[in-house]
């Protein structure tokens, strides 16, 4: 891989949580216009390489953003440029659907200028994409968990970011959402955008470009979703209690009973 | 389908409510007392009677609701700072700071909260002002800065308990202040003059406009801790001044009008419940309504028992807390919400 198309790029990372190092001399670079996913057992540092990735957790090493060293960036620079939708964050019940997803457009946002004509438009389209403009008006709290997760998703959309950072977004949806947020991460990533994922869900992480398979706080595999050493480590890191079939066109991890 | 159908327009009618609200409990306010309305009637041409309106009633009512707005203030920084919709002004270990810092003055000076000298009340409100502000500073650094929420909560319990039990121990020393004393932790409108409502609404105009201007950093915090960062925010640096707003805000409030319950607690309550709104946008509103809510409470204290008076910190902590009940018993009726 050369540097120049790669959407973010981690050199030597190593992280702790609690005194407890979790992520353990990671290197790695994930391509731009790619959705990646990042898989492996509980406990295996996903969440936490993800969080480092974003310049959200204190780390050694470097990382490079869209081919600029981290640090380089202003808060808000960064964040027009990375979106970050968090796993059980806190979703405020009282604050209404539309406000919500509003705070996705605060890194565009002079201080205090407030929204703009084209902060609502990205706002109705992040609504949109998510099925979730029909509830503009409601409060979070009186939505059920998949339904909130849909407009958390909209939340980050909502930034247009060029890299999108997720973990566990398809936490509590639906299988119909499932296979609509499958879409509209395909219509992301050729729209030119980087999506990178958590998942838990074996067989949807394996409808990603790319797959980063993790055990122990190390990278141990990094891969298309094609490929059969991919497969192999897949495997491997579930100590063999899963296998991979493909049926009509598609890779699925089954149980290995 | 632009329309966003979202405008604050809730937020502005509510705003003028609680203006012109505050406008007829302001001119209330200049005919309530010992005296009546006679005083009010007389004020063209009998001096004492306009002395009674200008230089009693009025900066009274004006104290009061400048004192409920800083506290309302207060609280809605508490709520959307800490997330937690407990949180109230007093939490960071003012209130405790205030009582011991008036204890230790009345104590160690001999002076009254009834003395009406203006010195007096200066050393007093002086005392209770720096009390509240060291109070807030200890409890920074034993939660070693601002940095984690739940420390600093905790820190602020332990401030408020071990300042709770000095200044219990400053009142078993000197057993005279005793009733002075109590009188500032029921809190009370009466001392209240135009220097104080000066100072008073030059802290109330600056914490407003510096809370307003931070407004994004609590809209934010709403989404976490984690997604607040992502969202580029500046947060060590504003919450830091964040908290510097609440502990001035609560810090002068108190210093003049002593310990009232539950203002603080109860006016973003109050506002959350009559309209939706983002944090941020919260903090005027929540003022407004704390201002409204302590000068009616002033008002009903002044009228109740006339020509006696209740100290109104008894009457916002038995309507506060009656209101919050019922609070919780509609919300228990619609359901826990999932």
């Amino acid at each position: 891989m050369n540097g120049t198309d790669l959407a973010l790029q981690a050199r030597h990372l190593g992280a702790s949580l609690g005194g407890v190092p979790v992520l353990h001399d990671v290197s790695l670079g994930l391509r731009a216009a790619c959705w990646t996913s990042v898989v492996g057992p509980n406990g295996a540092g996903k969440s936490t390489l993800l969080r480092a990735l974003a310049g959200l957790l204190p780390h050694s090493g470097e990382v490079d953003l869209l081919n600029r060293p981290m640090p380089v960036y202003s808060g808000r620079e960064r964040a027009q440029q990375l979106a970050w939708l968090g796993q059980g964050e806190s979703s405020p019940d009282d604050l209404r659907v539309y406000d919500l997803v509003m705070l996705g457009r605060l890194p565009h946002q002079p201080w205090l200028a407030g929204p703009t004509a084209s902060d609502h438009a990205a706002v109705a389209r992040a609504l949109g994409a998510t099925q979730a403009w029909d509830w503009r008006h409601r409060l979070v709290g009186q939505l059920s968990a998949g339904e909130r997760q849909r407009v958390l998703l909209a939340r980050a959309l909502a930034v247009e970011a060029q890299v999108l950072l997720m973990d566990e977004p398809l936490a509590n949806l639906d299988p119909p959402h499932q296979a609509d947020w499958l879409l509209l991460v395909r219509a992301l990533v050729a729209e030119g955008k980087t999506v990178v994922s958590v998942l838990h869900e074996l067989s949807l992480a394996l409808q990603a470009d790319d797959m980063l398979v993790m055990q122990q706080g190390r990278v141990v595999h990094q891969g298309a979703c094609q490929d059969a050493s991919t497969h192999s480590a897949l495997e491997q890191v579930f100590e063999c209690r899963i296998a991979i079939f493909q049926l009509a066109g598609q890779w699925l991890a089954v149980p290995r009973l | 389908m632009m329309s966003t159908g979202h405008p604050p327009r809730q937020g502005r009618v509510l705003a003028l409510v609680l203006l012109l609200a505050s406008a007829v409990l302001l001119l209330l306010g200049m005919g309530v007392g010992s005296t009546g309305l006679e005083s009010l009637a007389d004020m063209r041409h009998d001096p004492q009677a306009w002395q009674i309106v200008w230089d009693i009633r009025l900066p009274r009512s004006v104290g009061a609701w400048l004192a409920g707005a800083l506290l309302g203030l207060a609280g809605a920084v508490a709520q959307g700072l800490f997330r937690n919709p407990l949180a109230d002004p007093y939490l960071l270990g003012s209130a405790s700071g205030a009582s011991l810092g008036v204890a230790l003055a009345m104590a160690l000076l001999g002076v009254s909260p009834l003395a009406t000298e203006w010195l007096a009340r200066l050393g007093l409100a002086g005392a209770a002002f720096t009390g509240a502000v060291l109070a807030v500073l200890l409890t920074l650094l034993l939660a070693q800065g601002v940095q984690h929420t739940l420390r600093l909560l905790l820190a602020g319990v332990v401030v408020g308990v071990v300042l709770g039990a000095l200044t219990s121990l400053a009142l078993l020393l000197s057993p005279g202040i005793m009733q002075a004393m109590q009188s500032f932790m029921l809190g009370s409108t009466s001392f209240v003059a135009w220097p104080a409502c000066v100072l008073m609404a030059a802290v109330a105009l600056f914490t407003l406009v510096a809370a307003w201007a931070m407004s994004p950093v609590l809209d934010g915090l709403a989404l976490g801790e984690t997604t607040a960062q992502s969202l580029g925010l500046p947060l060590p640096a504003l919450r830091a001044a964040l908290i510097g707003v609440l502990a001035l805000a609560t810090g002068t409030a108190v210093a003049q009008t002593g310990l009232i319950a539950f203002v603080g607690l109860a006016a973003p309550h109050l506002v959350r419940s009559l309209v939706k709104t983002t944090p941020g946008r919260l903090i005027g509103l929540a003022s407004l309504t704390g201002a409204v809510l302590l000068l009616s409470a002033d008002l009903l204290a002044r009228s109740v028992l006339a020509p006696r008076e209740l100290p109104v910190g008894v009457l916002t902590a038995v309507l506060g807390g009656a209101y919050l009940l019922w609070l919780m018993h509609r919300q228990g009726v619609a359901g826990p919400r999932s």
